[in-house]
């Protein structure tokens, strides 16, 4: 059974209240290796997607996710909207006309949002980003060959351990790469949030 | 938490309606997307000089907005980088019609963010990226310098520049001449407090300072304890000058920054030594700024700027100003 764009959007708003729910952890997480302002911009923009949900319906699952990346790149700022804004910019071109979001377009969009992330901000897997969690989610959703639904779930503990894996590691972008070694024995806030927005998806999509 | 404010939420718009209400002369003020535009644009024909960052850091970027300096400034929210679509907003908003160069300190959001909008501008823009923080030792290993104080004599320059009718590609040229010869570094005695957060960004003890700081509350590269003022200013004199390198002969302009909670009484003190050990050095200061131009909230700290001058600088850095934060020859 495929996402409707009705299930799409619901899945959108659960993102938008984790991100809400979890404000304050990825404050704390950016607080100790950045700059303190993840939690709060990721709750702006998200706060700003739903308000755009309220206002407008999409016709498809690509316009839904279109509009989730505008809303982002006008509102969110920093590394993180550019990074989010291209990510679900890819994803939506790459489902273009699909009325219903299989397991393998759920693949397709994820491969593509993490191309799109990786060209804009040229983070490798191992430099401590939200790299190290939509690789291993894109990875897991194309060996799955599952629904919808399986994709998003594989890909959402593919990204959990992935989020977990940056704890150890030396940042070699953005803030946290000003610290050096002291980067290193905290969990990098991006990362965490790849992985709470995958979660959040899965668990709607499972829903549905 | 203790600030003069009503919500965490609305501080930035509601300074930026003092700002306008300060500065009716000198400024236009637009709230959605936030853009700071002089009163005058657009300017028919002139180069249109546009900067912006996280608000936090004031008077930059804002106060360096009016005649002689940037045409347009982006505040984002508090430490953290404009949207693209501010950028564009004040790239469509200055247009002259000669073309735009955007001044971005490297930061991974700063960076990003102007990059799309210098994709998405109908107008020809170019930008340059300052980096002047000696304090970030391997760029290899990390997302590279940042921009830091070299911003403010940046923006001064190349704004000069463009007011007295350098074309776009002389001024990026000029622009990218600056870059290549200001180098900065800074050290803070107290943390900041982000009002969205609400808690000091890192804890220092009383009797520790920590060097090598950035602009946005950041942990620096080292914590050590506090010495006397000579030793403090060494500690950021000297890696700048072994960083260019700057040797004997050299003119230079220094600029001595308040981080914020620093008073002016331990600034000029701090200066002085610093003009004195350049002297010792053969080095040759040509111009001084000393004040809180490029600031990091209330955070009690300094930092040091030397810009290595040419003729043409100087006569730039002395050509009429007339902005909220600086003004001469006006």
């Amino acid at each position: 059974m495929g996402c409707t764009t009705a299930d799409v959007v619901t899945a959108l708003r659960a993102a938008a209240a984790v991100v809400q729910e979890h404000r304050d952890e990825l404050v704390r997480l950016d607080q100790a290796i950045g700059d303190a302002d993840h939690g709060e911009n990721m709750r702006r923009g998200f706060a700003a997607v739903v308000s755009k949900l309220d206002a407008e319906e999409p016709e498809t699952p690509a316009k839904a996710l279109k509009l989730v990346a505008t809303t982002l790149i006008s509102t969110v700022g920093g590394a993180a909207g550019p990074l989010y804004g291209t990510a679900f910019l890819r994803a939506s071109t790459a489902v273009a006309d699909l009325a219903e979001l299989d397991g393998d377009a759920v693949a397709r969009a994820l491969r593509a949002a993490l191309d799109g992330v990786v060209a804009r901000g040229k983070a490798e897997v191992g430099d401590k980003t939200m790299v190290d969690a939509l690789t291993p989610a894109v990875a897991a959703a194309a060996s799955s060959t599952g629904s919808a639904a399986e994709a998003l779930a594989a890909a959402a503990d593919a990204a959990a351990e992935g989020a977990e894996s940056t704890i150890p590691l030396v940042a070699r972008k953005g803030r946290a790469s000003y610290l050096g070694e002291r980067s290193a024995g905290h969990l990098d806030p991006g990362s965490r949030s790849t992985a709470l927005l995958l979660r959040a998806l899965a668990d709607a999509a499972a829903k549905a | 938490m203790k600030k003069i404010i009503n919500d965490p939420e609305t501080v930035v718009r509601d300074a930026l309606r003092g700002m306008r209400a300060a500065h009716p002369d000198l400024l236009t003020v637009y709230e959605d997307p936030a853009v700071v535009v002089r009163a005058d644009a657009p300017v028919r024909g002139k180069v249109v000089v546009i900067s912006g960052g996280g608000a936090g850091h004031e008077p930059l970027h804002g106060g360096f907005v009016g005649r002689g300096m940037l045409d347009a400034a982006c505040p984002g929210a508090v430490f953290t980088s404009p949207t693209s679509d501010q950028v564009l907003d004040a790239v469509t908003k200055t247009d002259g019609g000669a073309g735009a160069l955007l001044i971005v300190k490297n930061y991974t959001g700063d960076v990003l963010n102007f990059e799309m909008a210098g994709e998405l501008a109908e107008t020809e823009v170019r930008s340059v990226v300052i980096d002047d923080d000696v304090a970030v030792k391997d760029s290899l290993y990390t997302a590279g310098r940042r921009g830091v104080g070299g911003t403010v004599l940046l923006e001064k320059i190349v704004g000069a520049a463009a007011e007295r009718g350098d074309d776009l590609a002389a001024c990026e040229e000029l622009a990218k001449r600056v870059i290549s010869s200001v180098r900065s570094m800074g050290l803070a005695l107290s943390s900041c407090t982000v009002p969205h957060v609400g808690s000091p960004s890192f804890e220092l003890a009383d009797d520790e300072m920590e060097i090598g700081i950035g602009i946005h509350g950041e942990p620096g590269r080292q914590r050590v304890p506090v010495g006397p003022a000579s030793e403090m200013v060494a500690a950021l004199l000297d890696p700048i000058l072994e960083d260019l390198p700057f040797a004997s002969g050299d003119r230079v302009l220094l600029f001595t920054n308040s981080m914020g909670g620093t008073p002016l009484i331990e600034l000029y003190l701090a200066h002085g030594i610093a003009e004195q050990l350049l002297a010792d050095r053969g080095i040759t200061v040509e111009r001084r700024l000393v004040g809180p131009y490029i600031t990091s909230l209330e955070m009690q700290g300094m930092s040091l700027t030397l810009l290595k001058v040419d003729d043409e600088m100087l006569e730039l850095w002395d050509a009429p100003v007339h902005t909220p934060a600086l003004r001469w020859g006006v």
